[in-house]
């Protein structure tokens, strides 16, 4: 950097060809970074465990082995995962996108006599929060949510954070729409359901970008109320699993001198590695299509969030 | 009905007239009050459960006030115990690490695709640095465990450049702990955050780079004078709002990585109330370490508002 300042001081040519070709180099360096990480454990993932146990995998596997997935994908624990992963992704984000855009839509009609009230009570969430253990009682003790499959749905339903993206865009629509169903005799449920909900289609694959995600991503809730029930298990957690065991054959390594002994062929850092691929391939796979949607609603967020 | 009340809306209206008005809103009451009511148990009810910070909760009594008071007893063990003065620190100290380097690599980023001219590799960066931000904590763990490992990337790399001579064990030695988090957090969220400060870019004046020109200003003075002062305000903002989440270090990097070797500089406090909480299953000490941490980030949040109205005058504008 202070290199190319003091190119400046002498040509500002030289300066104006130059930074562009250090900036690229930069760029393209950041995109090695983040790529790395990725690339180096699916490598991993498709290395022979006893060999990778010597480490110095790159981007390439060095002994190939598809034996990872393949005990993988023959365990049944795997699918089961995979089914409730999928299953709490998709109602979440059904159940989402209907009651946050509901109660949008409510809170944006300026007539509404509760809706200061309500807009209050709904922002004050987002600063305030009761904390770990009162949620835990709550939902566990009071509410019997505990080893069941609802813990994954009912308290996930709604998120405070969209409502307020979704409004603020159902403020921008037109306010005519709404007077001129009215007057055609429209009620607001009808207004909502047939006017409005469609009207917000890009706001909604945002929001449900989001909430997809969030959902296929979260492994605390299974680790907190359902650990005990393996046929409730999500991908993320049969992965958080592996993470605490490997961590502590890594520890075992590194205090014994015997690790190679020790091991048995099927090592738990290329199964893990596999498992970290195949929860992440579908993120992966739908990130490309859905990047146009989400920058939109990120700006729409800041605006009044 | 509604457009009855919509045809006179500046006539008063007594309390009939007022009940008419609920009347022909009923449908949207319909449509909020339910989650209106969902909210309110999954938001506010729980902290009904902070007043068992101030007993010894046992929940195996069917009535919550069997449970005996100890006054501020929970608080006073807390306060009494060097492992909570160190979960303290590290809470401080990861959160600011991550502040600071968060901060300055959105910045930093924003700035350089700023200047790029070539669109299709603008949207390539974006689109790989914005990558990481979906991925799952447990995945970015996992992937860390990777490059990290004592035969990992960052030790050959080290190593082949000679910074280090024999591999650093990066995962297991406390003192690296808080600097892998902010590193693990920038790589993750660089990108992320970054599209904010790049959205406030692209609304500075072209004009003011046009005249800067004019006046014989390089690229870097460009950037220093016009670029910089343009997103000032944004940081401005942005800085404040981080106020309140001073105590928000995050969780599950800290649980995740946490092993035994490196706790004492893990833990913040989510992962001790986790600990105590959960695990110990001595809830009312968990109850008050989380009552504490959102009691002090709620007077944070408005300390940050007074700063921001005193700026609004001056700064912001």
């Amino acid at each position: 950097m202070t290199d190319t300042n003091l190119t400046y001081k002498k040509s500002k040519r030289r300066q104006d060809i130059v930074f562009p070709i250090v900036n690229a180099i930069l760029l393209i360096i950041l995109m090695f970074v983040t790529l790395y990480p990725v690339l180096n454990t699916v490598a991993i993932s498709f290395n022979d465990g006893t060999d990778a146990l010597r480490g110095g995998i790159g981007l390439w596997p060095r002994v190939w082995s598809f034996k990872s997935y393949e005990s993988l994908l023959s365990d049944p624990a795997t699918y089961q995962a995979a089914w409730i992963s999928v299953s709490r992704t998709v109602i979440t984000t059904i159940l989402n996108l209907v009651l946050t855009s509901m109660l949008a839509f409510t809170l944006s009609r300026k007539e509404y006599v509760l809706r200061h009230f309500l807009t209050t009570m709904m922002v004050l969430t987002m600063y305030v929060n009761a904390g770990l253990i009162p949620n835990y009682l709550l939902i566990s003790k009071t509410l019997n949510l505990s080893k069941t499959y609802w813990v994954y749905i009912i308290p996930t339903m709604f998120s405070c954070f969209n409502m307020i993206v979704l409004r603020t865009y159902i403020s921008g629509l037109p306010e005519a729409l709404v007077e001129s169903a009215r007057i055609d005799g429209a009620g607001d449920f009808r207004i909502f359901w047939q006017i409005i909900f469609p009207l917000c289609k890009p706001v909604l694959a945002t929001v449900a970008l989001f909430v997809a995600v969030g959902s296929w991503n979260q492994w605390f809730d299974t680790h907190l109320y359902n650990a005990g029930k393996p046929y409730l298990h999500t991908l993320q957690y049969l992965l958080k699993m592996k993470l605490a065991t490997t961590q502590a054959s890594a520890n075992a390594a590194k205090s014994t001198a015997d690790a190679m002994t020790s091991t048995t062929q099927m090592t738990p850092i290329t199964i893990r590695c596999a498992i970290t691929v195949v929860s992440a391939v579908p993120i992966l796979i739908v990130y490309p299509f859905l990047q146009r949607y989400f920058v939109t609603g990120m700006v729409l967020g800041s605006v009044k969030g | 009905m509604s457009q009855m009340v919509q045809a006179k809306p500046k006539k008063r209206g007594g309390i009939g007239e007022f009940f008419s008005k609920l009347w022909s809103q009923k449908q949207l009451m319909l449509m909020s009050v339910p989650i209106a009511i969902y909210v309110f148990i999954f938001s506010y009810a729980p902290m009904w459960g902070w007043i068992t910070a101030f007993m010894k909760y046992n929940p195996k009594n069917k009535n919550l006030f069997d449970n005996p008071w100890v006054g501020w007893d929970n608080f006073k063990w807390l306060f009494n115990r060097q492992e909570w003065l160190g979960v303290l620190r590290n809470t401080l100290a990861m959160s600011l690490i991550n502040l600071v380097f968060g901060t300055v690599s959105a910045i930093l980023l924003a700035v350089l695709l700023n200047e790029v001219v070539t669109k299709a590799f603008k949207r390539t960066v974006q689109t790989v640095t914005y990558l990481p931000h979906f991925l799952s904590l447990v995945i970015v763990v996992s992937m860390a465990q990777n490059i990290f490992a004592s035969d990992g990337a960052v030790n050959q790399l080290l190593l082949s450049l000679h910074i280090i001579k024999e591999p650093v064990f990066w995962l297991g030695e406390g003192k690296y702990f808080w600097w892998l988090v902010g590193a693990i957090n920038v790589w993750k969220e660089v990108g992320w955050n970054s599209i904010i400060y790049i959205s406030t870019m692209t609304s500075i004046d072209p004009s003011l780079y046009e005249a800067a020109s004019i006046d014989g200003a390089g690229r870097f003075q460009k950037i220093l004078h016009v670029t910089l002062p343009g997103i000032k305000s944004t940081f401005v903002v942005l800085l404040i709002m981080n106020i309140g989440h001073l105590l928000e270090a995050g969780f599950e990097i800290q649980y995740l990585m946490g092993q035994n070797l490196v706790i004492d500089w893990s833990q913040t406090i989510d992962v001790f109330v986790m600990k105590y909480g959960i695990s110990k299953m001595q809830y009312s000490v968990g109850v008050a370490a989380g009552m504490f941490k959102s009691v002090v980030s709620i007077l944070l949040l408005f300390l940050a508002n007074f700063i921001a109205k005193k700026l609004d005058e001056d700064t912001l504008i």
